[in-house]
């Protein structure tokens, strides 16, 4: 339908106009029958116990007339500009070149943040969200960029990791500082417990046989109460020091304010957890930077052109997955127990598929294997999300949505190009269109 | 073995209700290899437009019985099916041909808009329904079990039976579903023969939503209680039993539906509630491991 | 005296019910081109892949001479078989496409480079003994993309090549992991007639250089002008074994290619 519409000159205005009509006709018509029962009889426990029906049919012809409007406005677009489509390639070459200038520029920003006037508690939260989520699509990057292997289960590492400190600290006593290394080894250790068996099955069946991991992890947290507080989860986590110097608010000489002789303030503490997931996203970029131009990232994108060729060249295949895996899994441990010390408390409720979803989707907006990319994905979306607070449970709604459209505009996510490992001479981005994405 | 009898009647109702759904999703990945992740949200639908049409038809008077649950299957069908034709229309088909990920990216942003759009809609608390079809056979006395098949259950596997019948009618002797299987063989050779593949495609969905919407409306009646959530449990486990039967297969979907449901059904029976969801995650992962291609499914050789 | 580089005793491999390799035995010689020949479905590229390891044979043995040491290929993992010193190409060119052709022949020599960087995480930090091995994966992938005229086009996506500089690519990258056996899959299928005599002077280089080939071809002009032994399938058995001029005149195989081999 569009394609035809598309193939009309400018010259046929008036048949454009027409056609959009009865197009968005149709749309309309179309949005009436799928709103005039969800929406427009709204059912309600009534004062006996049964259910009522409430009318609403405002608000159905609101939606119809929007759904005609809408498609009137696209449809028309879509007629008068024709088929011209911007170069792609061109375009991603573009946004590389602005990315090699934009990225140094964040990172001055995100250092500068806490110290930007205008900058309170609230800003500084959502910076360390934002981070948090920035570190896990850089961790799942290596999973699903680099190696291609689809994982829809990755929030079962970000809980191992969280459960990891959470338990360790409250049961021993350890402190964040050995935790936090045990955690991204223990959450390793998953991934390997789980990838060995799941990594030769290929593209969606990985994908599902991960999801299924994520959804028993999260159903044991809940049931095994004795060990995870079930659905309570676990409270009372040892909040993180500045190398041995609780942020407390008493200004002893043995807390942070006090060895320091500065004013005891609340704002130390997130600071101070604003610096640490910045060091440790930036810690698992610069390991993804690295290891990409080094013969086991090399191996990981070769994996995720073709899997076949590795097997003829001598490559490990297996293990080259494993380790994938295991070292995304390790990044998303330290975000867990990052994540466990910064709230204080954990429950299975934090360690959702939607949670896995929204990752994924970050690593595919920004355009999979781009690391700059991913990180605006996330500012974009975690930011954006927050933007909509107030719009409460229409909030996923729009969230869901804005997935969809952003894939239907951009496939490829933001960044499609990729940058080659090695050069005779110069390095040349290369066009989405050459680059696999994986089958397994 | 009275307790195991009723297990078993349990088990296959439910496995009924699965089987419904897995069809669904051995159809879309038959013929556009990729997982509809909506699919199980478009049951929820079809549960909610159910719940409506039902409440429409005790407030408008129109007593229980058969004709009004012919009335209820019908409409919930139809809307359902109007809801699958647009998921396609909208999420699926501007990205046919493009990246893989893309599309899967694209159906769970779907599956999030449909349950927040029901929860915006209809709000986020369960809705109950008193029992249409009470009552039942009574099958066994043992001692002081007694086994009960009750009439919905039978409505069920009726209706299940039924839908199944007529849609393998569809598939294998109408021109319709030549031109679906000809598309599962090979999109670009059937277009080049002058199948229109995207009205397949679209009708494909509308097809399995409408028997989704059936398991929907069946799920109601049978467990009386639903809400916006319920789509995604659902959907997994009707996942795993197209996986399990083969995906690709029409028969196998529905045996593995069977499976899932008399699994799961005994395995809350006898061992614990709690995990049953555990259950049939750790039988969707060994099923895969170690049978990927299903009971009835077809190896697929490596072409090197 | 020549020696043997690969033997394959009563080799067999069954699909169900279909024998697509029936017993077949054949020496291939060091510092030979070996050819297989045989009609469409006489099971070549059946044999090649137990070779390689893509399909465990159903029965028969597949002996590698390494140093004069036997290897038994047909029990080891694929990746262990190019370990072993056995590099293939493939009838739909395989490469990474969106790697450049230099990534592409630097994949190749993964196992050298992995060893180097202390399995991969050494590198990390800087390891001396990485960037002396990395300079010389680039040399010796300098050197191949010189023998096969890829040069310049070293920093372009494998992809966006030309066809017939593909398959030139591909047998670089199969180089660049040192074998002692390669594997040709039809290497000139699709290429005009001044690419297979490029192809042709190639493949005498790399014997020349010391590697024995194995190549399964339809292009008669290329393996009778380069091959030093031929091996004729059909119907998955082996039915002529010898010199091109041999192997040309023998009945069996004009029968076969002319398409009476069912009288026999």
């Amino acid at each position: 339908m569009s394609g035809e519409i598309a193939a009309i000159t400018m010259a046929a205005r008036p048949k454009v106009a027409a056609a959009a009509v009865k197009d968005a006709s149709i749309t309309a018509l179309i949005a009436f029958g799928l709103f005039f029962m969800l929406v427009g009889l709204r059912t309600d426990v009534g004062p006996s116990g049964g259910l009522v029906l409430r009318q609403r049919w405002g608000e159905v012809a609101i939606l119809v007339v929007l759904a005609f409007v809408l498609r009137l406005g696209l449809v028309t677009w879509r007629g008068l500009r024709g088929d011209a489509k911007p170069a792609t390639a061109a375009r991603t070459e573009a946004l590389r070149k602005v990315g090699r200038l934009v990225a140094p520029v964040f990172i001055l920003l995100a250092v500068a943040l806490p110290f930007i006037p205008g900058t309170g508690r609230y800003e500084l939260d959502l910076g360390i969200l934002v981070l948090t989520y920035v570190m896990l699509g850089w961790g799942l990057n290596i999973v699903v960029g680099l190696a291609g292997l689809l994982d829809l289960g990755y929030v079962a590492f970000y809980a191992v990791g969280a459960y990891s400190y959470a338990l360790l600290a409250t049961t021993f006593g350890l402190s964040f500082w050995i935790c936090l290394p045990l955690a991204g080894i223990l959450a390793a250790f998953a991934g390997v417990l789980l990838g060995f068996p799941v990594l030769r099955l290929r593209g969606d069946y990985l994908a599902i046989v991960t999801l299924a991991f994520g959804e028993i992890i999260r159903v044991v947290l809940i049931n095994w109460a004795s060990l995870t507080g079930g659905p309570n989860g676990i409270t009372g986590i040892p909040r993180p020091t500045f190398f041995g110097l609780p942020f407390s608010m008493s200004g002893e000489p043995d807390t942070f304010a006090g060895f320091f002789g500065i004013e005891p303030s609340p704002v130390h503490r997130v600071i101070f957890l604003y610096y640490l997931i910045l060091v440790l996203a930036l810690l698992t970029n610069w390991v993804s930077i690295r290891l990409r131009r080094q013969p086991l990232g090399r191996a990981w994108e070769a994996l995720r052109e073709d899997e076949i060729a590795c097997r003829a060249l001598g490559i490990n295949v297996t293990t080259t997955k494993l380790t994938a895996f295991a070292l995304g899994a390790m990044f998303a441990g330290i975000a867990g127990s990052f994540f466990a010390t910064r709230q204080g408390f954990i429950s299975p409720e934090s360690f959702t598929f939607i949670e896995s979803a929204i990752i994924l989707a970050i690593v595919v907006l920004g355009g999979m294997g781009s690391q700059i990319g991913i990180a605006i994905a996330a500012l974009v979306m975690i930011g954006g999300f927050e933007v909509f607070r107030d719009l409460d449970e229409w909030r996923m709604l729009v969230f869901g949505g804005a997935m969809v459209l952003i894939m239907v505009v951009r496939p490829r996510g933001l960044v499609g190009s990729r940058t080659p490992t090695v050069a005779l001479g110069t390095r040349r981005a290369i066009g989405a269109e050459h680059v696999a994405e994986g089958r397994g | 073995m009275a307790y195991a009898l009723q297990q078993l009647i349990n088990g296959i109702s439910l496995g009924m209700i699965y089987g419904l759904i897995a069809v669904g999703y051995t159809m879309v990945y038959g013929i556009i290899g990729m997982i509809n992740f909506a699919h199980g949200d478009i049951f929820m639908v079809g549960a909610f437009i159910a719940l409506i049409s039902i409440v429409m038809l005790i407030s408008g008077g129109i007593m229980d019985g058969p004709a009004a649950i012919l009335i209820v299957l019908l409409v919930s069908m139809c809307v359902t099916a109007l809801y699958g034709w647009t998921v396609e229309r909208v999420a699926y088909r501007p990205l046919r041909g493009s990246f893989r990920l893309a599309p899967l990216i694209s159906a769970i942003g779907m599956s999030i808009v449909l349950q927040n759009y029901v929860q915006v809609a209809q709000g986020a608390r369960v809705k109950p329904i008193e029992p249409l079809l009470p009552g039942g056979v009574e099958v066994l006395r043992a001692d002081s079990f007694i086994v009960q098949f009750s009439y919905m259950q039978m409505l069920i596997i009726a209706v299940t039976l039924g839908v199944l019948a007529m849609f393998t009618w569809l598939v294998t002797r109408t021109p319709l579903g030549r031109a679906m299987r000809a598309c599962e063989q090979d999109r670009k050779m059937a277009s080049l023969l002058g199948i229109d593949t995207d009205r397949t495609i679209s009708l494909t969905f509308v097809i399995g939503a409408a028997l989704a919407a059936v398991a929907g409306s069946m799920y109601l009646l049978r467990y009386g209680v639903i809400d916006f959530y319920i789509g995604f449990l659902a959907g997994v486990k009707a996942f795993t039993a197209a996986v399990l039967g083969g995906i690709g297969s029409l028969p196998g979907a529905v045996l593995g539906g069977l499976l899932i449901g008399l699994i799961e059904t005994f395995w809350s029976a006898y061992f614990s509630v709690q995990y049953k969801d555990v259950a049939a995650f750790s039988i969707l992962v060994l099923v895969l491991i170690f049978m990927p291609t299903g009971l009835l499914g077809r190896a697929e050789v490596e072409k090197v | 005296m020549a020696q043997p580089i690969l033997e394959a005793s009563a080799l067999t491999m069954r699909f169900g019910g279909l024998t697509a390799v029936d017993a077949v035995t054949f020496t291939a010689m060091r510092g030979d081109i070996t050819a297989i020949i045989g009609p469409n479905g006489a099971g070549k590229t059946t044999m090649f892949n137990c070779i390689t390891g893509f399909y465990r044979p159903t029965g028969g043995t597949l002996r590698l001479f390494r140093d004069g040491m036997p290897v038994e290929l047909q029990s080891l993992p694929g990746h262990r078989i190019a370990q072993a010193g056995v590099a293939r190409t493939f009838q739909n060119i395989r490469l990474f496409p969106g790697m450049t052709a230099l990534e592409n022949l630097l994949v190749a020599q993964h196992n050298t480079l992995m060893a180097s960087t202390g399995f991969g995480f050494g590198a990390l930090f800087g390891a001396p003994g990485y960037r002396r091995a990395e300079t010389l994966a680039i040399e010796k992938a300098r050197h191949w993309l010189d023998a096969t005229a890829l040069v310049e086009r070293a920093d372009d996506p494998a992809g966006a090549l030309p066809y017939g500089q593909q398959r030139r690519l591909e047998i670089a990258r199969a180089m660049c992991t040192d074998p002692l056996l390669l594997c040709l899959d039809e290497p000139a299928a699709g290429l005009n007639p001044r690419e297979s005599d490029e192809l042709s002077a190639l493949l005498r280089r790399i014997r020349d250089g010391g590697c024995s080939l194995l190549l399964i071809e339809h292009d008669m002009g290329v393996v009778m002008g380069i091959s030093d032994r031929v091996v004729v399938l059909d119907h998955g058995k082996k039915i002529a074994d010898g010199t091109p001029a041999a192997v040309r005149a023998d009945l069996r195989v004009i029968a076969a290619y002319l398409g009476e081999g069912d009288e026999e």
